[in-house]
């Protein structure tokens, strides 16, 4: 047996998939879209090889249906797509909430609106969070560099499972067509995490009982316990209780806590050059890595700016946002996008400190430049040395 | 055909007794589809736990409440593509995909055709009361010519499909057509489907008496039954009529039954074939 080499180099979606393998992922539906039909290639090619199903739906809604089905019979599950198929998936991101699926979506994201463009945005963050109907919160990362698409995809597939409830992956063309080293763990070396499994006996069993962390432990399909999978209003055995406003509002609070009682594991930022600084950028995906570029030569300016960026989309990491606001005069938030997630910052920030948005939205990435500019034109000018 | 079971007894292993009455109208026909599925499942007797029932939203999609077998009922219209990956993922399970008319030939048609063309090994079965029951009535791609709906009050203008038409041209390799006034067929259509290696499609005509029954002026349950049954054909007695003579009326019968190769277990051949032994968990 041939050994594989330990560090190759990836594309980004195909790390995506890589990932996605050594997160025990072995069923893949998805529809081909640009820039995230790689995932897609690479898992045909290779789920079978690890006794894995590979399926091409017929359309978006058909392949988190599949994806559903797949993960309803015990199997981790998942789909990668683009904005247009994000949007057609939004209907079935909601019914996994509530019938309590674990599945990972990955969206590389494009320009939009519609058709838009097949290159790069960060246009679909606030849909991450909003775009599902509920309004329930969400689990949404975001990776700036290849290696950390393999991580974030076993990241969120282990999330999925123990909170039973679809994760996503908010990557982008940029990081999605990037090719850099990933050095792949063995499979020991993966801390993997599986969803709850039943406790109680089959005739004490409800499959909709939430047991002490929120989450109810619903075996696969075909053993002695009954399952009923229910996207509507459920009792704790499954029965639909639409008509019984209690119910609704149980089970529509229980799903946000699950969630929220974990914020605090969820939330991962890093921090770059804070400690003394006075204007932050906030940034996350490719542009944080800009963004660390500009912080590095507004410093060598003798501008005393820090980076935040963050991991973690959804839920928002607020904590870490707000003591930042505490800190810094300005926070500046570049994104590829009409300025989304500096509505975000604005929330936690709360009057704090100066909000400055840097928006770009011609499929091409942030630069350095960009953001530094901004940076020199907000900075208190006793902080600029005259040119020599 | 083995002796029919008491109802009694049918209650007491496949439903759950206590959780009734159902939520249906009186002298709806899903009663009748789900005795004549449920007693089909017993005549394979193959496991019961082996049954996982998909099922979508449409007034038959509370079954699961009353049922006692694994069930996925998630949205309306993905039946087909969620059954397709359960089975996919879980070969040993006989999935039954219940659907409505609406439910397979609207909103989830391109699901529906799609899976009939891989012939994947699902059990489909299609009530069709003509209408859009739950939403109180409106008119569906079965719905009749002519016929009348909350949202076709001048009558309704387009044609109807012909879901076993549908199913045979889109690839399935099972296709039959049967009706609720019709039950010992109904139960041995059914068990055939479960039998067949194949994507397999049931349609069952069934009766909604409180909605399109009343709005079409076909009486209640049992002048709507008769009504059915009059207008019923067998396959082998329309061979023999023309088309005209053929229009408006039920043709009862299994149109095609074909093994052809099905697409879990060719999918299944390869992964036997590529499997690497060193990656296998
Ligand atoms: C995406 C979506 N669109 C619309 C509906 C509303 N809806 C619920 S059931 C139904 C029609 C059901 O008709 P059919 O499938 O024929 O089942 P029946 O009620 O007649 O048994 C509709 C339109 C829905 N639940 N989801
Ligand atoms: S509306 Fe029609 S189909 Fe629905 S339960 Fe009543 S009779 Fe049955
Ligand atoms: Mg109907």
């Amino acid at each position: 047996m041939r050994a594989k080499p330990r560090a190759r180099l990836m594309l980004g979606n195909e790390a995506c998939a890589e990932g996605a393998i050594a997160a025990g992922v072995r069923f893949f539906a998805g529809y081909p879209i640009t820039p995230a039909t790689e995932t897609a290639e690479v898992m045909a090619r290779r789920l079978p090889e690890v006794g894995g199903v590979y399926i091409q739906m017929e359309d978006e809604l058909g392949s988190l249906s599949a994806v559903v089905g797949a993960s309803a019979g015990g199997v981790k599950a998942m789909t990668a797509t683009s904005s247009p198929g994000f949007s057609l998936m939004q209907e079935f991101i909601s019914s996994a909430i509530i019938g309590e699926y674990p599945l990972v979506v990955a969206n590389v994201m494009r320009l939009g609106p519609g058709i838009g463009n097949i290159v790069a945005s960060q246009m679909d963050v606030m849909q991450a969070r909003w775009g599902a109907h509920g309004g329930l919160p969400m689990i949404a990362f975001c990776p700036s560099s290849v290696r950390e698409t393999f991580e974030l995809t076993i990241r969120a597939v282990n999330w999925s499972e123990r909170l039973r409830t679809p994760v996503l992956l908010m990557t982008d063309g940029v990081v999605g067509h990037m090719r850099e080293k990933v050095v792949i763990p063995e499979p020991g070396e993966i801390e993997l995490w599986n969803r709850p499994l039943p406790a109680v006996p089959p005739e004490e069993y409800q499959c909709f009982d939430p047991g002490p962390d929120n989450v109810p432990a619903i075996p696969p399909f075909g053993g002695k316990y009954r399952v009923h999978y229910n996207a509507a209003i459920h009792d704790f055995r499954g029965v639909t209780t639409m008509a019984d406003p209690k119910w609704c509002e149980y089970g529509v609070r229980r799903l946000a806590a699950k969630i929220e009682a974990h914020i605090d594991e969820l939330t991962e930022t890093h921090s770059v050059l804070m400690d003394d600084a006075e204007i932050a950028v906030f940034a996350y995906g490719p542009v944080a890595r800009a963004a660390e570029a500009s912080v590095r030569q507004a410093r060598e300016m003798g501008i005393k700016a820090g980076l935040m960026r963050t991991v973690t989309l959804w839920p928002f990491p607020e904590k870490q946002v707000r003591e930042m606001a505490k800190q810094v005069e300005v926070i500046v938030v570049p994104e590829m996008n009409l300025g989304q997630m500096v509505l975000e910052v604005e929330r936690c920030a709360a009057g704090q400190a100066q909000i400055e948005s840097v928006t770009r939205v011609d499929s091409m990435l942030i630069t350095p430049k960009q953001v530094l500019d901004r940076i020199t034109a907000v900075a208190p000018r006793r902080q600029i040395p005259w040119p020599s | 055909m083995a002796k029919l079971k008491p109802l009694t007894e049918l209650r007491k292993e496949h439903f759950h007794f206590s959780r009734f009455p159902t939520t249906y109208c009186p002298g709806c026909g899903i009663g009748n589809v789900l005795q004549a599925v449920t007693r089909a499942i017993d005549e394979t007797g193959r496991p019961p736990e082996s049954f996982t029932f998909a099922v979508g939203i449409g007034c038959y999609g509370n079954i699961g409440n009353y049922l006692d077998f694994d069930e996925l009922r998630l949205s309306h219209g993905r039946v087909p593509a969620m059954a397709t990956g359960l089975k996919l993922a879980r070969p040993d399970l006989n999935v039954i995909a219940m659907m409505g008319d609406g439910d397979a030939t609207a909103i989830g048609g391109n699901h529906l055709i799609h899976a009939a063309r891989r012939n994947i090994d699902i059990t489909a079965i299609i009530l069709n009361n003509h209408t859009y029951g739950m939403t109180g009535g409106q008119y569906s791609p079965a719905t009749r010519l002519g016929d009348y709906a909350t949202t076709a009050p001048y009558g309704m203008l387009e044609p109807a499909f012909d879901i076993c038409k549908l199913a045979e041209g889109a690839g399935a390799t099972f296709v039959a057509r049967t009706t609720t006034f019709r039950m010992v067929q109904t139960i041995d259509i059914v068990r055939r489907a479960i039998e067949h290696p194949g994507f397999a499609l049931v349609e069952i005509d069934s009766q909604c008496p409180v909605i399109y029954g009343r709005m079409n002026r076909w009486g209640d349950a049992v002048s709507m039954l008769k009504k059915q049954n009059a207008l019923t054909v067998t396959l082998e007695k329309a061979k023999t009529m023309t088309p005209e003579e053929l229009k408006g009326k039920i043709v009862v019968g299994i149109f095609k039954q074909a093994v052809e190769p099905e697409f879990t277990g060719e999918y299944y051949k390869v992964i036997n074939r590529v499997r690497r032994p060193q990656d296998a968990s």
